[in-house]
């Protein structure tokens, strides 16, 4: 079922939590919404559910107006951070509890109600642990009885609410991968809400970036991390290295670098910024052109896939983060200390009145 | 001490505050209590018979231990709104009103009971409203009952308040979007959730009412057979000097005090189950 945010706005006491937030998800797929916390991404997410209800705006599903329908009416399947897991319930009556809460002429039988269960704990492989109350459960099967239970009752569409926010990480990447294996499977669409810009790259369809109950760029994964719309998604989905330059003869001029800007006319001496991720920063210890920064190393993390540094401007004493190849910092041999001349690669300039 | 065996406990002070412990269950229940055993060991087993089973004695026992029940289930039942009406809504006076409801523990039970057999008399004010329906509260059973339930009011709003204030909205959002109604929502999500408390705020109601003396007395009547009530007749038995026969009707009811109490947490154990790790 597809779903369609129209013009979606919603204030909370003077607080503007959504405003005129527009997005289509399309029918199966799995779609993220990500934001930093206040981004509004919880209330549309509980706007989609009718757990909350905007002040304008409509939710259609498949083309349906839904607007007004009660949480209750939508049959929509909810996966809340903290589980929301009836504690006086074992894991075999509150996946069934959807199930036996329909009305007696919509009602499973018993039968039907226990095999549909045993398919859904198979589902979530938790088929052992039916008896167990959720006391008796680790965090991650938690989270799965609650994504078990939600999907009990057949929803059309399946929120979830920053599902994985309160496991540990390597729980977390088990169960997101686990997720999207699960999502091949079943196809049922799909919205949940994360803060953790890996988690939306490696999971979703398709990415919602949000920021101060805005939409800032909708697209595939590779969309928003290859073509930021804008600074804010540029620094929220990833690591990035700002210069701060100003406009020369139809040019941004970044220390002595000069970098095509995006759009024509724009007056000399215009503030811009630069971004650079910092795998797009290219380390030499002698000088190859002009277009370089001079820099000292100032901290070196070399374990892990890859080696990370921490460099300071000469000029501006401004910090520049740089990933090398395990590779590439073997070759050079650097050390805390020494003089490096920096160039920054694939460059995107902002001009500085569009701010974060 | 206790864990000489080598065994290391995390916990500090075991050995101190066990000792502690059944010292003090010792000196302020156990010792006391067996003294009650004791004096009535003192009579012969025929002697025992009458002193607690003569029919005035019974009546007694049916009276105290039945209002005193029935005016715990009311406690229940609205200790339980009150307590949902006090977490749930905003209200203007909500301080106040949950003030007032502690106000039982502080009364001195003899106020209580004047200043309720006053309101309910015949020609009280609250007691000339029920006169012409020829309801009479005062000097019967039914005074009783009130002055019971007025006394036992704090312990289930008290009991339930905490646990209603912990229970997260989410999961009667999960039950709606699973589908419940709202009758459901309630009966299968949150009330199994305040059975606990409720046991116990209506263990200590029952308690407290089947031990009530002050407040009853001013307000019961006292009529022999008809609303006098067990703890008064053991003061009538003290008063003639007759201590074995007093302790003897003591030792019944603290045994079927017991078994009630004790039934009931076994019910409470029940419907905690699921809190077992």
């Amino acid at each position: 079922m597809s779903i369609q945010i129209q013009n979606i706005t919603k204030r909370f006491n003077g607080f503007q939590a959504l405003s005129n937030v527009d997005i289509t998800v399309p029918s199966g797929e799995l779609v993220a919404l990500l934001g930093p916390s206040g981004s509004g991404k919880t209330t549309l997410l509980r706007i989609i559910a009718g757990l909350d209800f905007a002040d304008q705006g409509s939710i259609l599903f498949n083309g349906e107006e839904a607007t007004h329908r009660s949480a209750k009416e939508r049959q929509v399947g909810f996966v809340f951070q903290h589980y929301a897991l009836f504690r006086h319930m074992n894991v075999f009556d509150n996946v069934a509890f959807g199930l036996q809460v329909k009305p007696r002429r919509a009602r499973p039988s018993k039968a039907e109600i226990r095999d549909k269960v045993h398919e859904l704990l198979q589902l979530v492989q938790l088929e052992q642990l039916a008896r167990r109350y959720p006391a008796q459960l680790s965090g991650g099967q938690r989270q799965r009885v609650a994504l078990a239970r939600a999907l009990a009752v057949e929803p059309q569409v399946l929120l979830l609410d920053e599902p994985f926010g309160a496991l540990d990480a390597k729980v977390r990447q088990e169960l997101r991968r686990w997720l999207r294996k699960l999502h091949d499977e079943i196809h049922v669409t799909s919205v949940f809400v994360t803060h953790d810009q890996e988690e939306a790259l490696e999971v979703a369809d398709r990415i919602v970036v949000m920021n101060e109950g805005r939409v800032e760029q909708t697209g595939t994964p590779e969309e928003v991390y290859d073509k930021p719309a804008n600074p804010f998604v540029f620094n929220f989905l990833g690591n990035v290295n700002l210069f701060h330059g100003r406009v020369h003869e139809g040019a941004a001029r970044i220390a002595d670098i000069g970098i095509d800007l995006p759009r024509q006319g724009e007056a000399d001496g215009t503030a811009v910024v630069a971004y650079v991720r910092p795998y797009d920063i290219e380390i030499n210890r002698t000088r190859q052109g002009a277009d370089e920064i001079e820099a000292s190393v100032l901290h070196i993390q070399g374990a892990g896939s890859v080696a990370r540094f921490k460099l300071e401007r000469l000029d501006t004493r401004e910090i520049i983060e740089a990933e090398l190849t395990r590779e590439r910092y073997r070759e050079l041999g650097l050390r805390t200390g020494e003089k490096v001349f920096v160039k920054p690669r694939n460059v995107r300039v902002f001009t500085a009145d569009y701010q974060i | 001490m206790f864990n000489s065996a080598g065994k290391r406990n995390v916990l500090p002070g075991f050995g101190l505050t066990m000792g502690y412990t059944l010292l003090y269950v010792s000196l302020i229940v156990i010792i006391p209590l067996s003294a009650v055993f004791f004096k009535t060991a003192s009579l012969s087993w025929e002697g025992f018979v009458e002193a607690v089973g003569s029919a005035r004695v019974l009546a007694s026992y049916r009276l105290t231990f039945g209002i005193a029940l029935f005016a715990a289930l009311l406690n229940s039942v609205f200790g339980l709104l009150s307590a949902w009406v006090l977490v749930r809504y905003r209200l203007p006076g909500k301080r106040i009103v949950d003030a007032l409801v502690d106000l039982p523990f502080a009364l001195p039970t003899a106020v209580a009971g004047i200043t309720l057999a006053t309101l309910y008399a015949p020609s009280g004010w609250l007691g000339r409203f029920l006169t012409p329906f020829g309801i009479k509260v005062a000097y019967t059973p039914l005074g009783i009952l009130v002055a019971m339930t007025f006394i036992g009011l704090p312990f289930v709003v008290r009991t339930v308040q905490p646990v209603l204030e912990e229970l997260e909205t989410e999961l009667e959002e999960a039950a709606s979007c699973l589908g419940a109604s709202r009758l459901q929502t309630f009966t299968r999500v949150i009330f199994p959730v305040l059975l606990p408390p409720l046991l116990t705020g209506f263990a200590l109601a029952f308690a407290r009412a089947v031990g009530e003396y002050g407040s009853i007395i001013f307000i019961a009547g006292n009529m022999p057979m008809v609303s006098e009530i067990t703890p008064l007749l053991i003061i009538t038995k003290l008063e003639q000097f007759d201590y074995a026969g007093a302790t003897a009707i003591a030792s019944v009811m603290l045994a079927a005090s017991f078994l009630i109490l004790f039934v009931v947490n076994i019910l409470q154990w029940w419907s905690r189950r699921y809190s077992e790790k």
